[in-house]
C-alpha cells in the first residue's frame, strides 16, 4: 500500500534529525540573502531619533518599571555622547544628549551618576561635547532639588561656574552653600574664599578635579577625572618646558630646533613625556610646546583666565 | 477547608504540568545575559541597573503568571467543560474559587521565590568579582537584604493583580477578562493623576467623580518600592504593613464579590 503524501509528510517531519536539519538550512538561507540584500543597499548615516520627549509622558508610560526604563535611557545618553564624539563627521550634533539625561533623571530622580555626567560632559565644549554649561546647571539643580543633602551637587554647579563659564563670584557662592551642609568636607569653605579672591587658579581647579576624583562613585568617572588631572599636569609640564627653552634660548641665543639640543646641553635628563608616555612635542617656528596627536590628553583645556593675582 | 486545599493542590499541580515553570529558564537566561551585557554597557552602574533589571523583570514575569493564569482559573474551565466535573464534585462553589485562587498564589510564590535566588545569585557574582576599590562606589551592597522588602511587595502586588483575573474570568470570557484585568493594571498606577485632575479641570463634578475613582481603584503603584531599596532609601515598618493590609482588604473584597458572582452563575 502507497502512503499518501501528506502521510508520508507527516511520517518525515516526525523524524526530528531531519526536521532540525531543515529547519537550520532555511534560517541559514534566510540569513544568506538578507546578507544578499543589504550589499547592493546603500548605506545611510543613521540619524538618531528621540520619538518621545516628555520626560513626564515617559514616566507615566513606564508604569512600575521607572528604574528600568531610566536605565535604558542613561545607556542610550552614554552611547549618543560616545558615539557623537568620536564621530568623524564635520556636522556633530550632541542635541539629544540633555533630553536623554533629563528623562533618566525624571525616571530616576536618585541616578547619582546620571547627574555627575551631565555636569561634566554638558559642558564640555564642541567638538568634544555640547559645550552647554547652562544645561548643566539646569541638571545639577534639578538634583538639588531632589537631594538637597548631598553637597556633591552643589560642588559641581560651582565647578560648573567656575571652569566653564568663568563666573567666580558665582562659582564660590555654590562652594560656599556646598560647605554649608553638614557633612560636606572643610576644604569647601577655604574653596570658595580663594575662588573669590584668585578665580582661574590652575591649583583650584586641580583640587576640584581631585575632588571630584576622590568622591566619584564609579569607575568611568574616576577615569574621567583623572584623565582631567593628568591634563593639570601637562600644562605644568609644559610651562617648565617652556621655562628651560627660554632659559636655553638666553643663553645659546637661539630657541633649540629639538629636545636633543636640550638633553646634550643639559637642560633636561631625557626626552620629556607627557604622563601617559607620548613625547611632548616642541615648535620651534611658533615657540610652543604641545601634546602628541596620539596622546589622549589632546585635546588640553583652555584655562580660564585669572581674576586677579594673589 | 480540605476541599480548598485540595483544589489548590490540584491548581499548583496543573501548572507544573503547563510547563508554567518554563519561564524561570527565561528568566534565568534573561539575567544572566543581561547582567553580561549591562557590564559591558552602563558605565560603572552593573550592580544598579542589575538590581532594576531583576525587580522589573520579577513584576513583568509575575505579571504574566498572574495574569494568564488568573484568567484561566474559571473562564478556560467553563470554556473546555472541565468546571463541570469539579461541580459534580461534593464542594462548595466558594470553595472552588478560594481553592484556585490559593493555588495560583502558591504557584506565584514557588516562582517568584526561584526568581529571587536567581537575582541574588548574579549580585553575588557580582559582589564576589569586583574589586573592594568599586564596591565603596556602591549606594547599597549587591547583595542588599533591603531588596527583600521590595520583592515582597511585588509578591503581594501580584496578589491583587490574581484576584482581579479571578473576579472578571467568573463572569467573563478569558479575552475580555485578561483585556480588563491589564487595563486596570495600567489605570492602577495612574491614581495620583486621578486626583490631580480636579486642579486641572473646569467641570466639579467630573473632578469628583475622577478623585472618588482613585480611590476605588486598586491603587497598584504603592507597591513599588524598587527605586527606594535600589538607592539604599529607608521604607519603613509601617508602610509595608499599611500597603500589606490595603492589599489584603482588596483582595478580600474581590475574592468575596468573585465567589459571589461564581455561586450564583447558571451553568447549565
Amino acid at each position: 500500500m502507497i502512503a499518501r503524501p501528506s502521510e508520508w509528510t507527516g511520517r518525515w517531519v516526525r523524524r526530528s534529525g531531519a526536521a532540525t536539519a531543515v529547519v537550520a538550512s532555511l534560517l541559514l538561507l534566510s540569513v544568506v540573502l538578507q546578507l544578499l540584500n543589504g550589499r547592493d543597499t546603500p548605506t545611510t548615516p543613521q540619524t538618531e531619533q528621540l520619538y518621545l520627549r516628555s520626560a513626564a509622558t515617559l514616566d507615566r508610560m513606564a508604569l512600575s518599571f521607572d528604574s528600568v526604563v531610566a536605565d535604558v535611557y542613561w545607556i542610550r545618553a552614554l552611547q549618543h555622547f560616545g558615539r557623537t564624539r568620536r564621530s568623524e563627521r564635520t556636522e556633530k550634533s550632541y542635541d539629544l544628549l540633555y533630553p536623554l539625561l533629563d528623562i533618566a533623571t525624571t525616571l530616576d530622580p536618585r541616578f547619582n551618576v546620571a547627574y555627575r555626567f551631565g555636569a561634566i560632559f554638558l559642558t564640555e565644549p564642541f567638538p568634544d561635547g555640547p559645550g552647554r554649561p547652562d544645561q548643566a546647571v539646569a541638571l545639577l539643580h534639578k538634583a538639588t532639588f531632589h537631594m538637597p543633602e548631598r553637597w556633591e551637587y552643589l560642588m559641581d554647579t560651582g565647578f560648573v561656574y567656575y571652569w566653564s563659564l568663568h563666573d567666580y563670584v558665582e562659582a564660590a557662592r555654590w562652594f560656599r552653600r556646598a560647605g554649608a551642609i553638614p557633612g560636606s568636607p572643610s576644604w569647601l569653605q577655604s574653596l570658595a574664599a580663594t575662588t573669590l579672591a584668585i578665580g582661574g587658579n590652575r591649583l583650584d581647579s586641580r583640587a576640584l578635579w581631585q575632588q571630584i576624583h576622590e568622591t566619584a562613585t564609579d569607575e568611568w568617572l574616576q577615569n574621567e577625572s583623572l584623565r582631567r588631572l593628568m591634563q593639570l599636569d601637562a600644562l605644568d609640564d609644559i610651562d617648565g618646558l617652556l621655562m628651560e627653552c627660554e632659559r636655553f634660548s638666553s643663553i645659546s641665543g637661539s630657541w633649540p630646533d629639538d629636545w636633543s639640543t636640550l638633553v646634550e646641553a643639559a637642560h633636561l635628563p631625557a626626552t620629556p613625556l607627557d604622563p601617559l608616555g607620548h613625547a611632548y612635542l616642541l615648535h620651534p617656528s611658533t615657540r610652543t610646546v604641545g601634546v602628541s596627536p596620539e596622546s589622549p590628553l589632546l585635546p588640553l583645556p583652555t584655562e580660564p583666565p585669572r581674576v586677579a593675582t594673589p | 477547608m480540605s476541599a480548598v486545599k485540595a483544589i489548590a493542590v490540584h491548581v499548583f499541580r496543573e501548572s507544573v504540568r503547563d510547563r508554567v515553570f518554563y519561564n524561570l529558564v527565561l528568566f534565568a537566561f534573561f539575567m544572566i545575559s543581561a547582567s553580561y551585557s549591562v557590564g559591558l554597557l552602563s558605565a560603572g552602574q552593573e550592580v544598579k541597573i542589575i538590581k532594576d533589571l531583576g525587580l522589573g523583570a520579577t513584576s513583568a514575569f509575575g505579571l504574566f503568571i498572574a495574569v494568564f493564569l488568573g484568567i484561566g482559573l474559571v473562564s478556560k474551565e467553563v470554556e473546555r467543560r472541565s468546571l463541570y466535573t469539579i461541580l459534580s464534585k461534593p464542594v462548595h462553589r466558594h470553595e472552588v474559587v478560594l481553592g484556585k485562587y490559593v493555588g495560583l498564589v502558591l504557584t506565584l510564590a514557588v516562582n517568584l521565590a526561584v526568581m529571587v535566588v536567581a537575582v541574588y545569585g548574579v549580585l553575588g557574582y557580582i559582589s564576589v568579582t569586583e574589586s573592594e576599590e568599586f564596591k565603596r562606589g556602591w549606594e547599597a551592597p549587591a547583595v542588599d537584604p533591603a531588596m527583600l522588602t521590595a520583592f515582597f511587595l511585588i509578591f503581594v502586588q501580584l496578589m491583587l493583580v490574581t484576584v482581579i483575573a479571578l473576579f472578571f474570568s467568573t463572569f467573563s470570557s478569558s479575552i475580555v477578562a485578561a483585556g480588563l484585568t491589564f487595563g486596570l493594571y495600567i489605570v492602577g498606577h495612574f491614581n495620583a493623576e486621578l486626583r490631580a485632575l480636579q486642579d486641572v479641570v473646569d467641570a466639579p463634578i467630573a473632578g469628583f467623580v475622577a478623585t472618588a475613582l482613585s480611590y476605588v481603584l486598586p491603587d497598584l503603584a504603592a507597591f513599588d518600592v524598587s527605586a527606594d531599596v535600589v538607592h539604599a532609601q529607608p521604607v519603613t515598618v509601617g508602610y509595608v504593613l499599611l500597603t500589606v493590609a490595603y492589599a489584603f482588604v482588596y483582595i478580600g473584597a474581590l475574592l468575596v464579590a468573585a465567589m459571589a458572582v461564581f455561586s450564583r452563575r447558571d451553568f447549565t
